[in-house]
Formats: structure tokens, C-alpha cells, sequence
């Protein structure tokens, strides 16, 4: 009750800033606006203006300051502004026409989800491996851990560009990328979990005479749950980023980060702001819904 | 075809050889734990040279390993200012003010119990968001130049930082509170000396996640608009010329700066907090 208190009072409090930072802001726009359709300016000199920053200008124009909650193209839109553009894009349009961001956001999911399945599978592939072999452990391990401080990003636009040569084009790319970012956090946590049983539960299996099979299935592979969701949460969060910036090198012309580009191209602020809210939410809600799976499944499993 | 038969013989042996090293009596020391990833890492370029050679791939796909060095060695200068406009320019300042930031949050959060409450699910929330998404925005604000990938370093690190940091400044123990209460010790004197140590292997972890999300920033904000330099501008450019192998080459250059930063952090984390049971050996 009190955390929920807390956590509202912050959202509130920035939300409050926001507000706030619209008005020095978008001063400057809204008083060319205001000069243009007749009103008092101070100073009345569109150059003396330029010069000056944006809270002393408010200071100056208090009659304006409402002008920069509604502008139409502001440099900084006013929350309620995006809550009306996510409203207008998600609920009030066909979710199969181009303007519509349920559509959008379903390419770039579609995308993430293809991608985060290959990789986590390709990752818990991987790290079953390693955990069974010393070789591999030893060989591709500290590469692993390597790859995880390369911006790996980097690469997104290179791929794209490769496959589309060799004529691969549509969700694939974009699911390679998501794929490539999830797959080293999986493997990571997963190696991390399959190691998890201690010397005592491995020595207890020994005395049953278990095999490597048999160990693994109702030891390690239990055992390991907890970190693998640990990592798909985190896999699930790089993938949606791979698959929005998957989008941005090649000028796509759906999905949440050609919406970005195409918003940053046009100056349409609004446009940019309710995609990265769109995204936001999708974010939020596969972690969420990703966690909600932990807690069923780690009950039933009586580990939570 | 006999450059893929090679390659292949080639990979063969590479694996044996890591095996039998592996399963040897000496696997356990520290020049054969160096050696095997080495040996992988090495053979894995060989056959990527001898499969591109034996099957003739065109640049476009994929270019060979030699040609990927002669690039990097023959554009030293050109990558040499992509490295200082995106990484020293863009990255590390946006690094700095972005951790600093966020420390300086953590410590005035930290005082209040109500704030912390409020804070932390909001910040984990926020943490786990594409912030990079923010790029196309900060562009539009702060200009083509460097000043706006270091704002977006800033935004991307600021909140895995500040997590981190509050999260950390908690770890003490009630105990260890109390012994420096009856030491009379002032709130800052308690700070320097006791939750801030405490803190540090939780600051470092938040510091060396930044050091990936502040590169992954500062290339893709160029993406979104660059001066003609900077390495994502070089990706991204490169890429529509087809030049794979400059391509490479700037992500040649991004992965030795984005190790050798993460390394470089970790390494002075070893020296900080020599003190903790994953620093000692």
C-alpha cells in the first residue's frame, strides 16, 4: 500500500516535470505562433527571441504558457498529447490500417518473438553443451562473456543489408538480430543455472545410479528455471530492442522503429513519442507477462 | 573445393587439439585455460578465410578476415576519428555524466525512505524499456553532433546506474549500522566509511553494464543523424556503399573498445573492492 503510494507520488512527480519542461520548451514555436496571429510578443524583435532561453521568454509571455500544452508539432509534447495520439493510433483506428500503431507494433512483436524464440533455443542448446563438455565450456565460454560487452548492435545494419543480398528480406532479418541479442544472455544465465545443483544433490543422484540423461532431466534442468527466466527476462528486453533497431538502417516502412525514423524525418514529435511509448508498453508488458509465467510455473515447481 | 576440405581437416584438428588439452592431466592451469579459447578463437578465423576463398563468397556477403585487417590497417586515420568522435566524444562523456547523475540521485534518494519505495519499481521499470527508442528525440534537440549521443548515453545509463546504486547503498547490515551509531559517527562520516564501500560492488556492476549500453547509445543515435563521422555514421553509410569490409572493420574497432572499456572497469573494480568474495582468488 505505502510502495504503491510511493510509486505513484514519483510518476506523478514526473509527470509534473514533464509539464513543466514543455513550457521553456516550446516557448520559443508557440511565440511566433502567438506573433503571427496578432498578439503582444515581449520582446517583439523575432531575433532578440532567438537569443534568449526558453524560461526567461515564459517569464516574459505568461499568456502563452498554456499555447505550449497543444501545439501541433511542439519540440516537446505534453503527456496528454501522447496519451490522445496512443488512444487515437491504438483504439480508434482499424488495427489493419498503416496509421494504426497496433499494427505497427504487431510487425516489430512478430519479429521480436520469432527472434527470441530462435535464440533462447539456440542458447539453452548451447549451454547444454557447454555444461556437458569440457571442451566447448572451455573454448566458447569466455567468448560468450566476451560478446556481452560488444555492441553487438553494430552489426544490425550489415545484416540486414547481407541477407537482403542474398535474398533473404521481410521478418527474417529483423528476427536474426533479435535472435543474436537474446542468445548470449540465455546461454549466459542458463550455464549459470544447469551448474546451480551443488556436489551434494549430484553425489545423491550418483548413489541412485542415475545417468548424465537422467540427471539432467530431474536435476539440472529443474534446478535451472529460476535463472532462465532470470535471462529470458532480460533476452526478451534486448530483443525488442534488436527488432526497432532492425528496422531503423533500411528504411522499413512498418513496424515501431520505422515509425521512429520516419517521425524523426517529418519533425512529427508526437508521432516519435507515441511509438517509444508503444514500444515502452510492449516492453513492459513481455516482461510482465514473462514474469507472470515464473510465478506459475516456479509454484507448481515449489520453488517460489 | 580444396580450400573447404582443408578448412573443414582444419576445423577437425582444432578440436581435437582443444580435447585433448581440455581432458589432459594439465588442463586446469592458466596458460591452457588461455590457450584453448585462443586456439578456438584462431581456427575459427582460419576456416572463415579459407571457406570465403574456397567458395569464392562476394565482399558483399561476406568479406575475408585478411581483407577485413588490410582495411582496418590501411584506414588507421579514418577509424582513428570515428573512435574519438563516437567513443571518447559521445560515449565516455555521456558515460560520465550520465553515472555521475545518477550516483549523486542515489545518494539524495537514499536518504528518504519514501522516495526509495517509489523509485526503485519505477526504475526497474524504466531500466528493462528500449530507451534507446529516445535517439530520434535527443537528435532533434541537441543537434547533429556529439552533444546529443552523449545525452543519449546519458538517458541509457542513468537508470541501471541509479538502480544499482540505491540498491547497494541498502546492503549493509543493521548490525554494522548500529556499531557505527555507537561510534557516534555523523551521517557522511557513516557514509564514507561504511555504505559506501559496501555499496561499491553493486556500483560497479551498474558501471560495467553502462559501459555496453553507452556504446550501443552512441552508435545508435548516429543512426538517427551524425556529422559525416563517427563509426555508426561509417556503419551505416559503408553499408549502403556495400563496403562490408569497412563495415567490419569499424565493428572490429567497436568490439576492442567496447572490451577494453568493460575490461578496463573491471579492472578497477578488482582494485576497489579487492575486499569481496568474487574479487579474491
Amino acid at each position: 500500500m505505502r510502495q504503491m503510494l510511493a510509486v505513484l507520488t514519483v510518476v506523478a512527480t514526473l509527470i509534473g516535470l514533464w509539464y513543466l519542461a514543455c513550457i521553456p520548451m516550446n516557448m520559443q514555436g508557440v511565440l511566433v505562433e502567438a506573433e503571427r496571429a496578432g498578439a503582444e510578443v515581449s520582446p517583439p524583435d523575432a531575433a532578440v527571441r532567438r537569443e534568449m532561453g526558453g524560461v526567461s521568454l515564459a517569464l516574459r509571455n505568461g499568456f502563452a504558457v498554456p499555447a505550449t500544452w497543444a501545439q501541433e508539432r511542439p519540440r516537446l509534447p505534453a503527456p496528454h498529447q501522447v496519451a490522445v495520439e496512443l488512444w487515437d493510433t491504438t483504439v480508434m483506428k482499424k488495427i489493419t490500417s498503416k496509421r494504426s500503431l497496433v499494427y505497427h507494433g504487431w510487425v516489430t512483436l512478430s519479429a521480436t518473438l520469432l527472434g527470441f524464440g530462435i535464440g533462447t533455443v539456440l542458447g539453452v542448446l548451447l549451454a547444454v553443451g557447454i555444461v556437458h563438455s569440457r571442451v566447448m565450456d572451455m573454448s566458447v565460454m569466455p567468448w560468450a562473456i566476451v560478446s556481452q560487452t560488444i555492441p553487438i548492435i553494430a552489426l544490425a545494419p550489415m545484416i540486414i543489408v547481407v541477407l537482403y543480398s542474398v535474398g533473404v528480406q521481410g521478418i527474417i532479418p529483423k528476427a536474426v538480430i533479435s535472435a543474436y541479442l537474446s542468445f548470449f544472455p540465455v546461454v549466459v544465465g542458463m550455464v549459470k543455472g544447469l551448474r546451480s545443483p551443488d556436489a551434494m544433490q549430484l553425489d545423491l543422484l550418483r548413489t541412485y545410479s542415475a545417468s548424465k540423461g537422467e540427471t539432467f532431466w530431474k536435476l539440472r534442468l529443474p534446478a535451472s528455471m529460476p535463472y532462465l527466466f532470470a535471462s529470458l527476462k532480460i533476452g526478451i528486453a534486448a530483443s525488442l530492442v534488436g527488432a526497432i533497431v532492425g528496422e531503423l538502417p533500411t528504411g522499413a516502412v512498418s513496424g515501431l522503429g520505422a515509425r521512429l525514423l520516419a517521425g524523426s524525418y517529418y519533425g512529427q514529435t508526437v508521432q516519435i513519442w507515441s511509438a517509444l511509448f508503444g514500444a515502452a508498453i510492449l516492453a513492459a508488458c513481455l516482461v510482465g507477462l514473462l514474469g507472470l509465467i515464473e510465478k506459475t510455473v516456479l509454484k507448481r515447481m515449489g520453488m517460489a | 573445393m580444396t580450400l573447404v576440405a582443408f578448412a573443414l581437416v582444419l576445423w577437425g584438428f582444432g578440436w581435437w587439439l582443444n580435447t585433448r588439452l581440455a581432458e589432459g592431466p594439465r588442463s586446469g592451469t592458466r596458460a591452457i585455460r588461455l590457450a584453448i579459447p585462443l586456439i578456438f578463437g584462431a581456427t575459427i578465423l582460419v576456416v572463415w578465410e579459407l571457406v570465403v576463398r574456397g567458395l569464392e563468397v562476394p565482399l558483399v556477403i561476406l568479406p575475408a578476415p585478411s581483407l577485413i585487417a588490410a582495411r582496418v590497417a590501411g584506414s588507421l586515420p579514418i577509424l582513428w576519428a570515428d573512435f574519438v568522435q563516437t567513443f571518447v566524444k559521445g560515449a565516455l562523456s555521456g558515460y560520465l555524466i550520465g553515472c555521475g547523475a545518477a550516483f549523486l540521485m542515489a545518494v539524495a534518494v537514499d536518504r528518504s525512505e519514501f522516495l526509495r519505495l517509489g523509485l526503485l519499481p519505477v526504475g526497474n521499470f524504466v531500466a528493462a524499456l528500449p530507451i534507446v527508442g529516445t535517439a530520434p528525440i535527443l537528435v532533434m534537440w541537441f543537434g547533429f553532433d556529439w552533444q546529443s549521443k552523449a545525452a543519449v548515453v546519458v538517458v541509457m545509463v542513468f537508470f541501471p546506474m541509479l538502480v544499482n546504486t540505491v540498491a547497494g547503498l541498502r546492503e549493509t547490515t543493521a548490525m554494522q549500522r548500529d556499531l557505527m551509531e555507537t561510534y557516534a559517527a555523523s551521517y557522511w562520516q557513516s557514509f564514507f566509511k561504511l555504505r559506501l564501500p559496501a555499496a561499491m560492488p553493486f556500483i560497479f556492476n551498474g558501471l560495467k553494464i553502462s559501459t555496453t549500453l553507452a556504446l550501443i547509445g552512441a552508435i545508435v543515435a548516429e543512426f538517427f543523424g551524425s556529422p559525416t563521422l563517427g563509426m555508426g555514421f561509417r556503419i551505416s553509410t559503408s553499408v549502403g556503399q556495400l563496403a562490408l569490409d569497412m563495415v567490419w572493420a569499424e565493428i572490429v574497432v567497436a568490439a576492442l573498445a567496447g572490451t577494453l572499456f568493460y575490461g578496463l572497469v573491471a579492472l578497477i573494480e578488482h582494485h576497489v573492492t579487492f575486499w569481496h568474495p568474487s574479487q579474491r582468488r
